[in-house]
């Protein structure tokens, strides 16, 4: 009975805000998406040896998130997506 | 009479609306399929569209449209005497309401879960689309500006609200905090939350908070408007998970809590209604009862907003179309409800006709939501047994958390608009979060300080926001009629409504208009001007749109 209350709210909690949540997150991980490859787009970044180990944890995102800044084509010669 | 009346009323009319009248809609007008796979299947992206359960889509829905209006318009109409008030409320939600709120619904889900907006460009024209945008950027900028004004105006008359409204806006944050970043079961959270809300209600009570009579030239009313935009900039450009979203559900909550007490109070206690049901002796500046009546209960008996809700997000949520039925007809029920309860307050919570007088007799518009306070705090000291000045502080911040997450809400939706019209037009400076924010926030307080009285006494634009938001309505029964006309279905359930709202609406604007005519207010006569063009587009695009439609569905 408590946990199906407890779901109820958390129901009612989320259900409105989904959407705005949802795209808050995904501009976040933008940003830090950009961070991450920013050398591959022509951007110097100091702490671009630390963010080289993180980029094959995010290729999978790469694809959708070239497409989403506006560039139909992968950005880099080296790794191309698409 | 005891005010148990007006509850055996209300329950009487909106049940037989629901079980009689919805449930025509359901199976002739609309004829509701339980096979129909709604956008929140077809186009599921677990963001937008998310099939939803019915009880909680019901319960955001209403949490969504339920707002300060449907006590802050009764609250003053009941001016006019109870009966016209009351027959309004049950009336307009029965036929007009449930009607639009549900048509809505329905119109999205049957149009891959799209919004009227966008749904208004689609079926009736591009036209109808920029007159859209028109009305409702007039009625955000005069939502904000009015319930800045409102949450102003309670804070001099209950000076007690002042404690728990600002610190529920800690609440909210924490909460925000500790749900996203510490994971914290939402269950206890809810409890500690709405435990400290009630705890600030009661130390607001002992401890009134007042603002000086007069700081740089601002009197206190003026320094509250300020002090509310400048926080309404701050927050809507904080992140949604951090104040918007648990000030929300706090407000949700506490509004199914308030609802409850207050009904109870009213059996127990069986209070008598002291207003008149027809007042032969209303304020001298009052201005008639036909057409302002139906223009002052806007939300409560029909409101354009509603539609927003229920196109924007209700309709992404559906999970089988037959519970459009329940989602949308009774979450215009469960508004009704609140304006009832609203007419109970404001006509029964006083000890005697003279003290009813001596309230609205001054002058109009009476201050709705500080009658609402006074009132119900009276039905609930005698029904529960709370002290007078602990039920005030809690309906006078119920009042106000709802005017305050709608201005949050409000001001946000301004600025997006603004940024898109930055794009539009290629300016860039519109399109940056401040400038915009910065334009939204200047263009409601010139709208609180330009309505007159230094910012406090500009209630006079409440009938003003009322048109506009019947006008809103006026669009989206029009956007239905000519849906409705293409399946060549019968119109009359929307044609009635839709013909009575822009008859209604046209003439108060022009009464209106002679008034700040006399008052020599150019920006509400421009403001006035701006809504009466509107209103008179949308009569004649309605005309066209429905000629239109019938020639196509008799081609077709």
């Amino acid at each position: 009975m408590l946990a199906e209350l407890a779901e109820l709210l958390k129901e009612f909690y989320n259900a409105p805000f989904r959407g705005a949540v949802a795209r808050a997150r995904r501009q976040e991980d933008d940003l830090f998406m950009l961070l991450v490859f920013s050398e591959m787009v022509g951007v110097p970044n100091p702490a671009a040896y630390f963010t080289l180990e993180l980029q094959p944890l995010l290729y999978q995102d790469f694809h959708e998130w070239h497409k989403r800044m506006g560039m139909d084509r992968s950005p880099t010669e080296w790794f191309s997506c698409c | 009479m005891s005010a148990i009346v007006f509850v055996v009323i209300g329950v009487c009319a909106f049940s037989a609306g629901y079980f009689f009248y919805s449930k025509y809609l359901a199976e002739k007008i609309f004829r509701l399929d339980p096979n129909f796979v709604t956008p929140a299947h077809t186009m599921e992206d677990g963001v937008d569209y998310v099939p939803t359960r019915r009880v909680i889509l019901w319960g955001h829905h209403f949490s969504a449209v339920a707002g300060a209006s449907p006590i802050v318009g009764p609250g003053i109409a009941v001016v006019w005497g109870w009966l016209p008030a009351l027959l309004w409320v049950t009336i307009g939600t029965v036929f007009f309401a449930g009607v639009h709120d549900f048509g809505a619904l329905w119109a999205s889900s049957r149009n891959q879960g799209r919004s009227i907006g966008a749904l208004t460009a689609d079926i009736v024209g591009p036209r109808a689309r920029s007159i859209f945008m028109i009305v409702i950027f007039l009625l955000l900028l005069m939502v904000n500006s009015v319930f800045g004004i409102i949450i102003a105006n309670e804070h001099i008359a209950v000076p007690s609200s002042v404690i728990p409204t600002w610190i529920v806006i800690l609440v909210a944050m924490v909460i925000g905090w500790l749900i996203y970043k510490k994971g914290m079961s939402l269950l206890w959270v809810t409890v500690i939350g709405v435990s400290v809300l009630y705890g600030a209600i009661w130390v607001g009570a002992v401890m009134p908070i007042e603002l000086p009579s007069s700081f740089l030239g601002l009197a206190a009313p003026g320094q509250w408007v300020v002090i509310l935009f400048v926080y309404a900039g701050i927050a809507s450009i904080l992140p949604v998970w951090l104040l918007l979203q648990p000030r929300d559900y706090i407000n949700g909550i506490q509004l199914f809590i308030g609802l409850a007490l207050l009904y109870i109070a009213v059996l127990l206690a069986a209070p008598t209604v002291v207003a008149p049901a027809f007042n032969s002796n209303p304020p001298a500046n009052a201005p008639p009862i036909v057409p302002l009546l139906f223009v002052t209960i806007a939300c409560g008996a029909i409101s354009g907003f509603h539609g927003l809700v229920a196109s924007g997000t209700t309709s992404k949520q559906l999970d089988k179309e037959p519970h459009a039925r329940q989602v949308g007809y009774l979450g215009s029920v469960g508004e009704g409800t609140l304006a009832m309860a609203a007419i109970i307050a404001c006509t029964a919570g006083f000890a005697s006709f003279a003290d009813w007088n001596a309230f609205y007799g001054g002058s109009y518009p009476a201050a709705g939501l500080t009658a609402w306070a006074r009132g119900g705090s009276i039905i609930m000291e005698n029904g529960l047994g709370l002290p007078d000045n602990i039920a005030e502080t809690m309906l006078a911040v119920m009042g106000i958390l709802f005017a305050a997450t709608t201005m949050d809400a409000g001001v946000r939706l301004q600025r997006y608009i603004i940024q898109e019209w930055g794009t539009i037009y290629n300016i860039p400076a519109l399109t940056g979060r401040n400038v915009s924010t910065l334009i939204a926030v200047g263009s409601c307080l010139l709208l609180a300080f330009g309505a007159g009285g230094g910012g406090g006494g500009a209630l006079i634009i409440w009938p003003l926001f009322g048109t506009s938001n019947q006008l809103l309505g006026a669009l989206t029964l029009m956007v239905l009629t000519v849906f409705l006309i293409k399946l060549k279905r019968p119109v009359w359930v929307t044609v009635v409504p839709l013909t009575f709202l822009i008859v209604m609406t046209i003439p108060a604007l022009i009464i209106q208009l002679r008034g700040f005519w006399e008052a020599q207010n150019w920006l509400l006569i421009v403001m006035d001007l701006l809504i009466l063009g509107a209103s008179i587009l949308v009569a004649l695009e309605a005309v066209s749109a429905f000629g239109r439609a019938k020639r196509e569905a008799a081609a077709s």
